[in-house]
């Protein structure tokens, strides 16, 4: 019930962001000096009045801005993104056509950093200042230090050209006419770099993390006791300790999670994913104000989304948020 | 017969540490169904030796010679594994911060289940049941409930029975508490207090109980031992080491119980120092779209005065509201209404720029001496900052801090160091002298010598009584322990959930209170049968 009515609230505040967060996108876009209808009219080398005044006509830049406003909060409200007439396809069809290989990429990666660094930060807690911490602790700055262009391309360069174990770039397999589990198995051997070189920098940020928490935490007053208990370490480290230390992690995670959509602009350069950080930066160079919207307003959602499981997921974990004796 | 024999025991600290051992030759036994109470200031190492024997110290302290036997085995020898199916099963262990020692993310039925895993007793659903055995055992209310709460649902007091529980579980011949009930209100320590005895009474156990408080040690022990830097400078029976100490120390400790001595009264029908009429002040916890919140009435329709020169006593439990009276004094607290009078002017009124102005007049002592100074200031700057900021000159104020650490005690030449280099009682006097800097009409102290050791906090005590004498000080003395009211204050106010429920003399509050919860307060200090018969 408790649990009903706090979704509920979070999803009536969302809404309400939501709306917010498009108006301000379109004051922010339309402060900027120009127009789509100038710069397709630039572009077409033919800047005669007429024809702007069709284009503006065309993309309803004739009207007086509020109804402006008007239209664009009234299309949004029904899903309705607008049309990109660069790409010549309804905005909306652009981003779910890129949502799902930019999902693919960023949740792997979400999980192998989040998964592969409590791992580590446990593993280097247990053994603190021993070669086993050092090393862990090293690697971690290593990645942390580490430009992510630079380390995309050397796995390009390592992986893909010298070794030639793994494709360099793409989402799949052009023309291979694959299907079903082949089709799966191509698209994860394209993951794969991508997602260890999205993946590795975030690892070393949850695996510092972890390791700080699990430190802490296990000079608390309760370790002491369950240590009375009798209790073996190894349950004291996973039930007591681990619990605990994971709190500030989800929180951190949580941050994360929010820019699962556009957070991935420079791996899904590099390696040439078609997601939606590409659709972006294409659409930036291009002006088609349109897609940018969307895609701001789709990265908005997400983030609200994830917060909102972020809240969950820490009802779930710490019994103290969200019911008081 | 003996249940634990230690012989000869020596604990080493760290190199760098301020002496060389925690715990130096110390031997001593505990029968079956006996209680020994250890006691001992902080720092005496009263509590390393609990710690050795549960395996516990802590990292670079460890166990340099001695021997401890507990069933025919040297535990101090034994292997981790060993030590281990000993802990919480034969030997368990109570702490002093309840509020902490339980896990906050785990229902307390599991915690309690969780020692029967450890030593793999019972089937899960068994261990379940045994719990809510355990729980009604230590007389929590509602065991049903309690099994699936979580610690933060529970009260100190609450907690510190579900941590006995814990202990308890598998019958352990030996319980060790340390300090279980330092942190707790007088009357829930007389109930943690009775529990134990009532437990030691049905099992038969033998328990160590390690505290720094001679009331406790009155009510409860059998024989005591007296420790002082990591020696043990008395022993004996409850009633000769009470009675008839021999060592120094252990009288020095025992005149520096605030006695339930009560003082006459000084005449104090002067004008007033503090005037707080009808006073409210509501806190709303939690709330939400669509949850109401919870109001807590923190002060509640509060009157009282406080005359030029007089020390008003402020006692009550936690969560009375006595401290939220006595930050809504200076405002750090603002009040929804009524007046709070100083020398003229009403403080709940004034705007932020107004109150600046005439904050000087009340200045407050606060509890922990070693939180309550700027760790990076220099005293000297801790006792000008507001002398300079009210409008003093520069040199003057610097005059006047040398002066006032000579008043407290500490010496002029001592300004220039730095807070790190006093012990906590020096501290507490820095932040008496800071206090005076400022010329107040009204001081504050909110549980000022709660946090030192006795002996300490009767030294403190005397500078209080002697600034009050030399400068006709008005103070609000807000404390919890009333054996310190009855020392220092002229009258005494008692609060209880957010009420003034009786105020007066103290001998008439002491010796013949009105209030049925002034009466329960009092019948629950610790050895009070033991105070009395001091006098």
């Amino acid at each position: 019930m408790a649990i009903a009515v706090a979704i509920f609230s979070r999803l009536l505040k969302a809404a309400i962001t939501l709306l917010a967060i498009a108006i301000l996108n379109f004051f922010l876009v339309h402060a900027a000096p120009g127009d789509p209808a100038t710069v397709l009219a630039g572009e077409a080398g033919a800047a005669d009045p007429q024809m702007i005044a069709d284009l503006k006509a065309r993309f309803g830049l004739d009207q007086p801005f509020y109804i402006q406003l008007a239209r664009y909060v009234g299309n949004i409200m029904t899903l309705d993104l607008g049309y990109s007439f660069r790409q010549g396809q309804p905005v909306l069809d652009l981003i779910m056509e890129r949502l799902p290989a930019t999902l693919i990429l960023t949740l792997t990666a979400f999980w192998i950093s989040l998964l592969a660094g409590v791992a580590l930060g446990v593993a280097a807690s247990a053994r603190v200042g021993k070669f086993t911490d050092t090393l862990i602790t090293g690697a971690a700055l290593l990645f942390y230090a580490t430009p992510l262009y630079w380390a995309a391309l050397m796995a390009v360069l390592v992986f893909s050209v010298q070794l030639g174990w793994l494709p360099g770039f793409g989402y799949e397999t052009v023309g291979s006419g694959y299907g079903g589990l082949a089709r799966a198995w191509d698209i994860l051997k394209h993951l794969i770099l991508p997602a260890l070189t999205l993946g590795l920098f975030f690892m070393a940020v949850y695996m510092r993390m972890t390791r700080a928490s699990m430190l802490e935490v296990a000079q608390q007053d309760f370790v002491k006791t369950a240590k009375a208990k009798g209790l073996a370490p190894s349950i004291i480290r996973r039930r007591h300790i681990l619990r605990n230390a994971l709190l500030p992690v989800v929180t951190l995670a949580g941050l994360q999670a929010g820019q699962l959509v556009g957070g991935a602009v420079l791996t899904e350069t590099v390696f040439a994913w078609p997601g939606i950080g590409r659709l972006m930066f294409e659409s930036l160079a291009a002006r088609d104000y349109n897609t940018i919207l969307g895609v701001f307003l789709v990265s908005a959602a997400m983030v609200i989304v994830f917060n909102i499981i972020t809240d969950l997921v820490y009802r779930l974990i710490d019994p103290r948020i969200g019911q008081k004796a | 017969m003996s249940v634990l024999k230690i012989t000869d025991l020596s604990i080493a600290l760290p190199q760098g540490a301020d002496r060389g051992f925690a715990v130096q030759q110390c031997s001593y036994e505990i029968a079956a169904g006996e209680i020994l109470c250890v006691v001992g200031e902080s720092g005496s190492g009263k509590s390393m030796t609990a710690n050795a024997l549960m395996g516990l110290l802590p990292e670079g302290v460890s166990v340099a010679g001695g021997t401890a036997y507990f069933g025919g085995k040297d535990i101090l020898t034994v292997s981790e594994a060993e030590q281990r199916a000993l802990r919480g099963d034969r030997i368990a262990m109570i702490f002093q911060e309840p509020m902490t020692a339980l896990n906050p993310l785990m229902r307390i039925g599991d915690q309690i289940a969780e020692v029967f895993e450890a030593h793999k007793r019972h089937r899960p659903a068994e261990r379940r049941q045994k719990a809510l055995e355990l729980i009604r055992e230590v007389q929590l209310p509602d065991p049903e409930k309690i099994v699936r709460a979580y610690p933060f649902q529970l009260s100190g007091g609450q907690r510190q029975r579900a941590m006995i529980a814990m202990a308890l579980a598998l019958e352990p011949e030996l319980l060790i508490a340390d300090e279980p009930t330092t942190a707790l209100d007088v009357t829930t320590q007389a109930q943690i207090l009775k529990l134990i005895l009532d437990l030691r009474e049905r099992r038969g156990m033998a328990v160590m109980f390690i505290t720094h408080d001679f009331g406790v040690v009155a009510e409860i022990a059998d024989r005591v031992i007296v420790m002082r830097y990591g020696e043990i400078v008395e022993r004996g029976s409850a009633v000769e080491v009470l009675e008839n100490p021999q060592h120094d120390y252990t009288k020095r400790l025992l005149a520096a119980i605030p006695s339930g001595l009560v003082p006459a009264s000084t005449e104090v029908a002067k004008a007033p120092a503090l005037e707080i009429r009808n006073l409210k002040k509501t806190y709303r916890i939690g709330g939400g779209l669509f949850r109401d919140a919870r109001v807590v009435q923190a002060i509640n329709d509060v009157s009282l005065t406080i005359a030029r020169g007089e020390v008003l006593g402020l006692v009550g439990e936690s969560g009375s509201g006595k401290s939220t009276l006595g930050r809504a004094v200076v405002r750090l607290v603002t009040p929804e209404s009524g007046e709070i009078i100083v020398s003229g002017t009403d403080m709940a009124a004034l705007g932020e720029a107004e109150l600046r102005a005439v904050r000087y007049k009340v200045q407050m002592v606060f509890q922990d001496p070693y939180a309550s100074l700027n760790p990076r200031h220099r005293v000297m700057r801790a006792l000008t900052d507001g002398p300079i900021a009210k409008g003093v000159a520069k040199e003057k104020a610097r005059e006047r801090a040398r002066a006032l650490m000579e008043t407290v005690g500490l010496g002029a030449d001592a300004v220039e160091r730095y807070p790190h280099e006093f012990s906590g009682g020096q501290r507490q006097r820095i932040g008496i002298a800071r206090a005076l800097a400022m010329d107040p009409e009204l001081i504050i102290a909110d549980e000022a010598v709660s946090a030192l050791d006795v002996s300490i906090q009767a030294q403190v005590l005397d500078l209080l009584r002697d600034l009050r004498r030399r400068f006709d000080l008005s103070i609000l003395f807000i404390t919890h322990d009333l054996r310190v009211a009855a020392q220092l204050c002229d009258r005494i106010a008692v609060m209880q959930k957010g009420k003034l429920v009786e105020i007066g003399p103290v001998s008439e509050v002491f010796l013949n209170p009105q209030h049925s919860y002034t009466q329960t307060l009092l019948a629950a200090v610790p050895g009070g049968g033991w105070g009395k018969a001091a006098q």
